[in-house]
């Protein structure tokens, strides 16, 4: 049967210091604001083949929402006004589920490429079906030459995908339900933590504006984010990884 | 604390805060109407979307929120409710959903409000449309249309929790601290979805068949009334139009800066205009599984602005001011009829497009069918005259009975037929079962019971005395209690003597099996 367990705090081992968002907090000594923290939080699902893509669409589109704004206008005097955001509800065709995503096509585009790259390397690693997608929100600080843009996390959201198989329709059919009531609670947990309002990013100058937010789409503006995924083996150790650049992000001091 | 906070600042909060609720009202019926929602982004802004998010203002819901806020702010002991509920054709209703738009006293001082707190809000407003979509109910509100439909009502003032039924869940939307004190969003929602009836309460019948500005007083003024959470396409001419807001709807412009804050400019200018009118698409109309229901009953919609079905603590008692109407893509009127219910049922629509007259609807659907074999015709014609086959046997008018063989059986009885025969015989008996109006033989009637088609021709009896003589046979000889009376001896002794015929025999049965063989 299709299980899937709620969604855990687990400290992401790549980015220093961490501290742990959930209660009871443990304060890691770095204050909030210098953009050394990152938050990690980490959602599983279980789910169908079939049901992948749309459930990490799901998860990716309720925690861009959230972390999207409307196109910033700069004006003189260092104001700026904000553009609107409109939204759509999307209906899953494999579970019984609906989701809420900004409306802006390019960002889907982009969001669905890279699911459908995760699902294709799942179904071509052989494996037993386990791998885990990256949505990581960063800052960029400019370095003087001859040093590139350092990449600063502050979020990280990691959603770990579990495979199963099903043998019979009635087995499928239940999984289409369950899978939508463990979708919802995911979304709840993302509001959960979204509610907190830990730390963000101050407001950018226009100049400094390209290194918080992505500027780059026509309507909507998220903040400078990155996705990456890794087919795992049962251990949890890395089989195939892609954007090496993640990792020498991590490596470069 | 009001010094610690601006005047400027005060009145920009109490700004927000009022804005949010209704937005929150917004979203929260929106997403029960039944129907996915798209609203497009739009990069530039239009000084008219609250919030930085495109939502629109549905004009009735606003009016409600207004009417229930009466120009006050959610405060402590003071929160803005929306319940939903569920209500079925049979006139059943259940609470499923109650949002609460909540302030506590817990205030941050530190906080700007022109700047985070709206923030903030967004923030929540964008929550609040994930969590809209998560909840149990809203599965249910998008399978609304024939067997039930889903209800909102707005109230201010204390939570009541009571409709939930036991175990309710609560979910946070979100909370946002501002000097005054933190809002906070949240929605407790029925788990025990297991169809409790209201019947215990005291029910009016349906109200059908009334025009449609008909008005009904409500036994319960102090509750709110509610109201269904879809409803039809109405362009331009609308046939129920509020007062799409006259007032004046301030305007957020609002610019932000990124200097220190306290150089934060904020600007708000205000402006008229007019909401634009929502467009609604047709509803999925798909039965949920699990429940059971009859078919709907569509009522009657309403004109003018006031709403006033009662509904508390009764939910039983109809509210007889839903508009139920559903619409096709194509047109913006579409009319259901459900002929199987009961009589008093009609379905009227409360288009005033012009497309037809209600009055039109309400008579061609009140005609009765008229049952068959009515002759209302005033002529009678004679039995010999009508030139149909076998009209003797034809349905008679019962109302002119001179010319009515049975009742006045000619002076002949026997015929040549016996089936004539029979007629007459019934005649004769007394006009036979069917009796006609004014018949003043005895009700009770002998008739001899003559099975159609049978003839004499073949036996000297027919069919019926052959079943009646046969339905009673003589019991068999071995069963009889005369053979019983023999003694066991007796047959002993005749034994020997019937052994002994049969071996005399014995080659004539030999020879019989061996045929067999």
């Amino acid at each position: 049967m299709v299980e899937s367990s709620g969604s855990s705090l687990q400290v992401s081992g790549w980015f220093r210091p961490k501290r742990a968002s959930q209660p009871p907090a443990r304060l890691v000594g770095a204050a909030r604001g210098r953009g050394m923290n990152c938050r990690a939080e980490v959602l599983e699902v279980s789910v169908e083949g079939r049901q992948v893509e749309e459930a990490l669409l799901a998860v990716l589109h309720t925690v861009l929402l959230h972390r999207s704004t409307g196109k910033f206008h700069y004006k003189k005097e260092g104001t700026y006004s904000i553009g609107t955001v409109g939204t759509q509800d999307i209906d899953c065709d494999f579970i019984d589920f609906t989701y809420v995503r900004v409306s802006s096509e390019e960002l889907d585009r982009a969001l669905r490429k890279v699911v459908g790259e995760f699902k294709d390397a799942l179904r071509n690693s052989g494996g037993d079906g386990l791998g885990q997608m990256s949505l990581e929100f960063y800052q960029k600080k400019k370095s003087r030459w001859p040093f590139s843009d350092e990449c600063i996390p502050w979020e990280v959201w990691t959603v770990k995908v579990h495979v199963v198989a099903l043998a019979t329709e009635q087995e499928r059919q239940i999984c289409r339900e369950k899978v939508g009531e463990k979708l919802c609670e995911k979304v709840i947990n993302i509001v959960e933590v979204m509610n907190r309002h830990e730390y963000l990013p101050k407001m950018p100058t226009q100049s400094e504006v390209d290194n918080v937010f992505d500027t780059g789409l026509r309507d909507v503006q998220p903040y400078l984010y990155k996705i990456s995924f890794q087919i795992t083996d049962a251990l949890g150790t890395s089989v195939t990884t892609t954007m090496r650049r993640l990792i020498k992000d991590t490596l470069a001091l | 604390m009001d010094t610690d906070l601006s005047s400027q600042d005060r009145k920009d909060l109490d700004k927000f805060i009022k804005f949010f609720a209704l937005k929150t009202v917004q979203v929260i019926v929106q997403a029960r109407l039944g129907e996915k929602i798209c609203t497009r982004s739009s990069s530039s802004p239009t000084g008219s979307d609250w919030f930085n998010l495109a939502i629109k203002d549905i004009p009735e819901v606003t009016h409600e929120a207004k009417k229930a806020l009466a120009g006050q702010l959610p405060a402590v002991g003071r929160s803005m409710c929306v319940e939903i509920s569920l209500k079925t054709s049979e006139g059943d209703s259940m609470e499923l959903e109650i949002w609460c738009l909540e302030m506590n006293e817990k205030c941050d001082k530190e906080i700007k409000v022109s700047y985070t707190v709206y923030n903030r809000l967004s923030l929540l407003l964008k929550s609040l449309l994930a969590i809209t979509r998560v909840t149990p109910a809203y599965r249910l509100s998008r399978k609304q249309g024939r067997e039930y439909v889903i209800l909102y009502r707005i109230y201010f003032g204390e939570v009541q929790l009571n409709g939930l039924g036991e175990g309710f869940q609560t979910v946070r939307v979100g909370t946002v601290g501002t000097p005054v004190g933190t809002i906070t969003l949240s929605c407790a929602y029925r788990i025990n979805l297991a169809f409790m009836s209201t019947r215990q309460f005291e029910r009016t019948p349906p109200i059908m068949g009334i025009v449609i500005d008909h008005f009904v007083d409500r036994p319960y003024p102090s509750s709110s009334p509610m109201h269904p959470c879809n409803y039809r396409t109405t362009g331009e001419d609308a046939g129920v139009t509020y007062p799409s807001v006259e007032d004046s709807q301030e305007v957020c412009t609002t610019s932000f800066s990124t200097s220190p804050p306290s150089q934060c400019v904020f600007t708000v200018s205000k402006a008229y205009f007019q909401t634009p009118t929502p467009v609604v698409t047709d509803t999925l109309r798909v039965p949920m599984a699990g429940l059971a229901f009859s078919h709907q009953l569509m009522v009657p919609g309403k004109e003018g602005g006031v709403p006033l079905a009662p509904s508390q603590p009764a939910h039983g008692t109809q509210a007889d001011h839903e508009r139920m109407a559903t619409c096709t893509p194509s047109d913006g009127a579409h009319y259901i009829v459900t002929p199987s219910s009961s009589e008093d049922t009609e379905t009227v629509s409360n288009s005033s497009e012009g497309r037809a007259s209600p009055r039109g609807i309400l008579e061609a659907v009140l005609v009765r069918k008229v049952g068959a074999l009515v002759n209302n015709s005033v002529d009678q014609v004679t039995m010999t005259n009508l030139d149909i086959p076998f009209a003797m046997f034809a349905p008679k008018n019962f109302e002119l009975e001179d010319n009515d063989p049975m009742v006045n059986p000619p002076d002949s009885p026997d015929t040549e037929s016996p089936l004539q025969g029979s007629l007459h015989s019934d005649g004769s008996s007394g006009g036979g079962g069917g009796g006609s109006s004014g018949n003043t033989h005895d009700d009770f009637v002998m008739v001899d019971f003559k099975p159609a088609f049978s003839k004499d021709d073949i036996l000297p009896m027919d069919l019926g005395t052959f079943y009646r003589e046969f339905q009673n046979p003589p019991q068999l000889s071995s069963l009889s209690i005369d053979i019983g009376a023999q003694s066991m001896a007796e047959d002993l002794d005749s034994l020997p003597e019937k052994l002994a015929v049969h071996e005399k025999n014995v080659k004539e049965f030999d020879a019989f099996v061996e045929t067999l063989q």
